[in-house]
C-alpha cells in the first residue's frame, strides 16, 4: 500500500507503534498501567484481555482520543499526545460499536469518509472502487446501512477506515457480534492488508482470533501480563496441563487448588484444566487424590495449552477463565 | 480549516435531515404552524363578548341604552333573562363575560333627572379581560348619559356647547390594532429558536448517543469543520424558514412589512448564528439527546416566548425583570423584527438592538467553538 494521503511517510525501518509507560487513569481507576509495547510494520498485533481490562482505553490514547495521564506513545513516528492531528491523518480506526451511519446508503458513507481523509479527487474513483471490491459490498452501493447484515456492516466499517491507506489501523473488537464465517472472512482482509505493508492493531476478546495474530499482548487489569507470538506463549507456560473430567466440577477446583504438586486449576466448559509439573507423574495421583475427596472421575488426560490456558496461567485467577467466548 | 472535510460533514447533515421525515416535518412545516397558530390562536383583540341583560324596567330608555351596547363591536347581546338568578349562571357557567342589570326605576328616575345606577356583573377569572370589559362598558354608558343631558338641554332651548376637551387620537404604526400584527414577527424568533437550538442540539448529542462521534473525531476533521458542518445546513434552513414565515405574515396575515428586507436577513441570521451556537455549546455539555432538548428549549425558547416583548410587552416587567431581559438575545431579535415591520424604522437607527444582536453571535459562536475538542470523556 502507498503512504498516507498527503504526508510524509514514516521511516521504512521504524516501529508503527511505541508504547512507552503509558498509563490512564480516571479518578482512582486504573485504567491502564504502565504499559510498553512495540508494534513492528506490517504486523498484525493481537490486543488480548476480557473485557474491562484496559484494551479500548489503550487503543483510544493511540488514536489519540484519550489523553493519557503519562508515559508517551508514538504511532507511524507521531507522538499521540503533541501530534494527535498527524496520528489521525496516519491511522484507520474501528471502534468498537459500529459507527457509520445508518440512516446514509453505503456510498454516501464512503463518500463522507473519503472526505474527511481528503482523499484526492484524482484518486477517489479508484479508492471507491477498492474498498466496494474489498468489502465484497458491489452493486450494494445504494442500499441504506442499517439494512446491511453485520458481517458486511464490519467490512465497510474497515473499507471506511483505510480509504485513505492508512499505514496503522488500530481494529476495538471488530468482530463483535459478527457471525463465525464473516468473521474468517474479516481476518482474511486483516492479513490481506497486513501483507501489503499495514500495521494492524486489533483488539479481541475472542481466543481463536488471537491465534490468527502474528504476536499478541495478553491484558489482565490495565497491565501487560505476557506478550509474544501464539506459540512463543503457549511455550512460556509453566508446567504441564491436564485435562479432568469429573462430577461435580465447583467442588473439585477447590479441592484441587489446594492439592499438593498442581500449580493452577480452573474450570473450563464442562471440565477442569489443570496445571502440573510432570503430566505423566500426576494423572494417577489426581485420579486417587479426587476419589478420595469424594468426586466421580472420568477422563484425565494431558493436552495442548490453548491460549486461553496460558491466560488463566498467566494471570493466575482461577475463575478468570469463565469471561472467556471460546 | 479544510472545504473538503467541511463539505463533507455538511453533505452528511443534509442527508441526516431529508431521510428523518419527523426532522422534514419540523423544519418545513412547524414554522408556519407556529405562524398561523399565534396569528389566529393568540387574539389579543376583545371583540363580541357575550352580554347577558336583565332588565327590569322594559322601557324605551333601557332599550336605548342596551342598543348602544349591541351596537358596539365590543360587546353581543347574547340574551335577555328574565330574573337575577339566571344572570348569575350565565356568570357562573361561563355563557356571559358581562351581566347588566337595569333597574325597575330606569326610565322613571331619568325622567326625574335624578341620577341612576346600571348595574354591571364582570367575569373576573381572566384580569386582562375584565379591565377592558369595565372600561368599554363605561364609555358605553357615559356616552347614553352624556346624549341624554345635551338632548335635555337642547329640549329646553339652552344653547348646547360643545365639549372643551377632546381627545383626538390615531394609531400609529399598526392603524387597525390589529394584535396579529403584533404578535405574528415575533414568531420568527420563536421558530428560529426551534429551528437553531432545539434541532441542532438534538443532531449532536445523537452522535455521541450512538457512538459515531468517536468515530467522527478519529479522523482529521478538525472542531471548527465539525460544527460549521453540522450548523451550515441549519442555519439554511433557517433563512428559508424566516423568509416562509415573512411570507405568511405579510401575505396572509396583512402584517404591514416597511423596513429593508435586508435588514430582516440581517438581523435573522444574527439571531441564528446565537441560537445554533447555543445549541451547539448545550449539546457538546449535555451528550444526551433528552437532556440537551430540555436544556436548549429551557434556554432559548422559553425565553425567546416569555422575555423577548414577543407578547408581554418588556417596559410592563418589573425592573428587575426589564434588566434580565437585557440578557435574552431574543430580546433584540423581536425587537428589530417589530420595528422593521411596523414602523419601518431605518438599519442605522436599529443600532440599539442590532449592536447587542451582533455581540451575542459573536461571544456564542466563540463559546461553542471553545466548547467543543476532538477528545472522549
Amino acid at each position: 500500500m502507498r503512504s498516507a494521503v498527503g504526508r510524509h511517510p514514516m521511516p521504512e525501518h521504524d516501529n508503527s507503534v511505541v508504547i512507552e509507560n503509558l498509563v490512564k487513569r480516571f479518578g482512582d481507576f486504573v485504567a491502564v498501567d504502565r504499559i510498553n509495547l512495540e508494534v513492528r510494520k506490517g504486523e498484525v498485533f493481537g490486543f488480548l484481555g476480557p473485557n474491562g481490562a484496559g484494551k479500548s482505553t489503550t487503543i483510544r490514547m493511540l488514536c489519540g482520543l484519550l489523553r493519557p495521564t503519562s508515559g508517551r506513545a508514538r504511532v507511524a513516528g507521531y507522538d499521540v499526545g503533541r501530534e494527535p492531528e498527524s496520528v489521525r491523518q496516519n491511522i484507520g480506526y474501528m471502534s468498537q460499536r459500529f459507527s457509520l451511519y445508518n440512516d446514509l446508503k453505503v456510498i454516501e458513507n464512503i463518500r463522507l469518509f473519503a472526505g474527511l481523509y481528503s482523499v484526492p479527487a484524482s484518486l477517489l474513483k479508484e479508492r471507491i472502487e477498492w474498498v466496494l471490491e474489498m468489502a465484497n459490498l458491489k452493486g450494494q452501493e445504494h442500499l441504506i446501512t442499517a439494512t446491511l447484515p453485520g458481517g458486511w456492516k464490519q467490512r465497510l466499517a474497515l473499507g471506511c477506515a483505510v480509504l485513505h491507506q492508512p499505514p496503522v489501523i488500530f481494529l476495538d473488537e471488530p468482530t463483535s457480534g459478527v457471525d463465525p464465517i464473516s468473521r474468517r472472512q474479516f481476518w482474511d482482509l486483516i492479513h490481506h492488508m497486513a501483507e501489503e505493508g499495514v500495521t494492524v492493531f486489533v483488539t479481541t476478546h475472542y481466543m481463536e482470533e488471537a491465534e490468527y495474530c502474528n504476536r499478541l499482548a495478553l491484558i489482565s487489569r490495565g497491565a501487560v501480563a505476557a506478550l509474544g507470538t501464539p506459540s512463543e506463549l503457549k511455550k512460556a507456560m509453566k508446567g504441564e496441563l491436564l485435562l479432568v473430567e469429573c462430577e461435580p466440577l465447583g467442588e473439585a477446583v477447590e479441592i484441587l487448588q489446594s492439592a499438593p504438586d498442581v500449580i493452577d486449576a480452573a474450570v473450563f466448559g464442562r471440565a477442569l484444566h489443570l496445571v502440573v509439573p510432570d503430566a505423566t507423574a500426576a494423572i494417577p495421583q489426581v485420579k486417587k487424590y479426587l476419589s478420595d475427596h469424594g468426586v466421580t472421575v472420568g477422563l484425565v488426560d494431558k493436552i495442548h495449552p490453548s491460549l486461553e490456558d496460558v491466560f488463566v496461567s498467566l494471570t493466575s485467577t482461577p475463575d478468570s477463565g469463565k469471561e472467556w467466548e471460546a | 480549516m479544510s472545504f473538503t472535510r467541511f463539505l463533507a460533514v455538511a453533505r452528511k447533515e443534509v442527508l441526516h435531515i431529508l431521510r428523518d421525515s419527523r426532522g422534514l416535518i419540523i423544519v418545513m412545516i412547524m414554522p408556519a404552524i407556529l405562524v398561523l397558530l399565534f396569528g389566529y390562536g393568540v387574539n389579543l383583540d376583545f371583540k363580541g363578548l357575550p352580554v347577558y341583560v336583565y332588565d327590569r324596567d322594559g322601557s324605551q330608555q333601557s332599550q336605548n341604552l342596551l342598543k348602544r351596547f349591541q351596537a358596539s363591536e365590543y360587546f353581543d347581546v347574547v340574551r335577555v333573562v328574565n330574573d337575577y338568578p339566571a344572570l348569575t349562571r350565565s356568570l357562573d357557567d361561563g355563557h356571559a363575560k358581562l351581566g347588566i342589570v337595569i333597574p325597575w326605576d330606569f326610565s322613571q328616575r331619568l325622567s326625574d333627572h335624578r341620577p341612576v345606577q346600571v348595574q354591571a356583573l364582570v367575569d373576573g377569572t381572566d384580569d386582562n379581560t375584565a379591565n377592558v370589559l369595565i372600561g368599554y362598558s363605561q364609555a358605553v354608558v357615559q356616552g347614553y348619559s352624556s346624549d341624554i343631558q345635551l338632548d335635555w338641554l337642547r329640549n329646553r332651548g339652552q344653547l348646547v356647547q360643545p365639549a372643551l376637551f377632546r381627545v383626538e387620537t390615531r394609531t400609529w404604526y399598526n392603524e387597525d390594532l390589529e394584535s396579529s400584527a403584533f404578535i405574528v414577527p415575533g414568531v420568527l424568533a420563536l421558530v428560529m429558536s426551534v429551528i437553531g437550538a432545539f434541532l441542532t442540539s438534538l443532531t449532536i448529542a445523537r452522535e455521541w448517543e450512538r457512538g459515531t462521534m468517536e468515530q467522527l473525531i478519529s479522523t482529521p476533521v478538525t472542531p471548527v469543520e465539525i460544527m460549521l458542518g453540522k450548523l451550515v445546513p441549519y442555519f439554511a434552513i433557517g433563512m428559508f424558514d424566516v423568509i416562509v414565515c415573512a411570507v405568511i405574515a405579510i401575505y396572509w396575515f396583512q402584517v404591514p412589512f416597511r423596513g429593508s428586507f435586508s435588514t430582516l436577513l440581517l438581523s435573522s441570521a444574527m439571531f441564528l448564528v446565537v441560537v445554533l451556537s447555543l445549541g451547539f455549546f448545550i449539546s457538546v455539555i449535555a451528550k444526551s439527546q433528552l437532556a440537551a432538548s430540555q436544556i436548549s428549549l429551557l434556554a432559548t425558547f422559553l425565553p425567546a416566548f416569555l422575555l423577548s416583548g414577543f407578547l408581554f410587552s418588556i417596559e410592563q416587567m418589573p425592573v428587575v425583570l426589564q434588566w434580565i431581559t437585557r440578557m435574552v438575545p431574543a430580546r433584540y431579535y423581536v425587537s428589530v423584527l417589530k420595528k422593521i415591520f411596523l414602523k419601518g424604522t431605518p438599519t442605522a437607527a436599529l443600532n440599539t438592538d442590532l449592536v447587542p444582536l451582533a455581540l451575542f453571535a459573536l461571544v456564542l459562536a466563540l463559546l461553542a467553538t471553545a466548547s467543543f475538542h476532538k477528545r472522549l470523556g
